[in-house]
């Protein structure tokens, strides 16, 4: 019986430290912007991402190889969308038996209903349109419907995202779980939450989305990045969004 | 249908090699001599007491890796008697009177492997066996984050901050 109790014992003591960092408070990256980037988002006259988002709704507008335009189905300014179903991406697709991004969903419909050619991921166009359509689900709260076979996936960019990779060995959760808010250099550290995406980014100047982002960490701890929609970064891609549920989507986002 | 899919991850590998020559520009600077052998090392009651590679440090020049954001960048985490450099992280403790805290050989240990003291560490182990290294960026394959001048240099630096 002793052994039961010090079991116990344990597991308290170490239900007591952890859950203080693995269960904080959901933060948009917002919250750990500088007054003046925060107004730079919040006023669209300023904010550098509207000009993808004017990008975006002109393709939208562009006629495809069978002369339909994306507007012919989801109007002009894609007003007919459902903004609640914008902000539950990635959702689980039936006929490709694993999740699709917002990205591929936008290509899928593409070859489907206008015949074009797919997009490479992550490319500047396909980036506006995700941007655009994303955009018009701005203060939706995003919902990630993680059930049934999403489980999986959900499970396995979890792990991605807890594993030491590269020469510096560290893992996603070592900057954004175990040390957020503390400043590396200047800058202070995020959740690393998704709800911006894409987002405009201060440094390289230009709008990203969530793949090449995360390529960019990858890289700066000298690990060899994972490809531009490849199947571990779609598995991130729904862990990083179902971990930011109840967050209100503020594409496009100002981050540095 | 099935073939526009198989078009679309053509073009992955595609994209991923661009994202990879970005990389080659920064990389070049890191002076770390390739050719260098990795020396092995070992862990004593927490320290490491034989200079890693039988090298002699010095605290000049280990300053100067310490600064340097592709060598040490210990900035980039610890705050150090270095008002010159601005902003100083704030994820790992101060390194201000690290000396009168540690001796070299605890010192030298935490540079090379600081995980094992703590496993959960964000610190990179600057002088692990590279093979204990996952997924490492082509460039940096087989090698140790710093060479074992460099560590030396720097334990010679940190043994000063008194």
């Amino acid at each position: 019986m002793p052994a039961l109790k010090q079991k116990i014992a344990i597991s308290l003591l170490l239900l007591s430290i952890t859950p203080s960092v693995l269960s904080s408070e959901l933060k948009s990256g917002y919250e750990f912007l500088t007054p003046m980037s925060r107004e730079m988002q919040d006023d669209e006259f300023s904010n550098p991402g509207m000009s993808t988002v004017d990008k975006g709704r002109n393709l939208f507008n562009e006629k495809g190889v069978n002369d339909k335009t994306c507007a012919d189905c989801h109007g002009k300014e894609g007003e007919i969308f459902n903004a609640k179903s914008l902000a539950r991406y990635p959702i689980y697709d039936d006929d490709e038996n694993r999740p699709i991004t917002l990205q591929e969903k936008i290509n899928l419909c593409g070859e489907d209903q206008l015949d074009n050619v797919p997009y490479v991921p992550e490319c500047i166009d396909l980036v506006a349109l995700e941007t655009f359509v994303r955009y018009l689900a701005r203060g939706e709260a995003i919902n990630v419907d993680i059930s049934g076979p999403m489980k999986k996936h959900y499970d396995a960019g979890e792990k991605l995202y807890f594993s030491r990779i590269g020469q510096y060995g560290m893992s996603c959760a070592h900057c954004h779980v175990y040390n957020q808010g503390k400043k590396l250099r200047g800058q202070t550290l995020s959740q690393g939450q998704t709800n911006g995406f894409p987002e405009y980014r201060l440094g390289p100047g230009k709008v990203v989305g969530i793949h090449t982002r995360v390529q960019e960490c990858f890289s700066s701890f000298r690990a060899e990045p994972y490809g531009l929609g490849s199947e571990e970064l779609i598995n991130l891609e729904v862990y990083l969004n179902a971990k930011g549920n109840s967050l209100k989507v503020e594409t496009p986002a100002v981050r540095y | 249908m099935l073939v526009n899919m198989n078009l679309r991850y053509l073009l992955i590998p595609a994209t991923f090699l661009l994202s990879n020559s970005v990389q080659t520009e920064q990389t070049k600077i890191n002076p770390k001599d390739p050719t260098e052998p990795y020396y092995s090392w070992k862990m004593e009651n927490y320290s490491i007491k034989q200079p890693i590679g039988g090298r002699l440090g010095n605290a000049e020049r280990g300053k100067k890796v310490v600064i340097d954001r592709n060598r040490g960048n210990c900035l980039a985490c610890h705050s150090m008697p270095i008002p010159e450099e601005p902003f100083h992280g704030t994820i790992g403790p101060s390194l201000n009177g690290l000396a009168s805290r540690l001796n070299e050989a605890q010192i030298r240990l935490r540079v090379v492997d600081e995980q094992q003291i703590n496993p959960m560490s964000i610190m990179p182990g600057y002088y692990r066996d590279p093979k204990l290294y996952r997924r490492v960026l082509w460039e940096y394959e087989g090698q140790t984050l710093l060479g074992a001048q460099d560590v030396e240099d720097v334990v010679a630096y940190l043994a000063t901050l008194k």
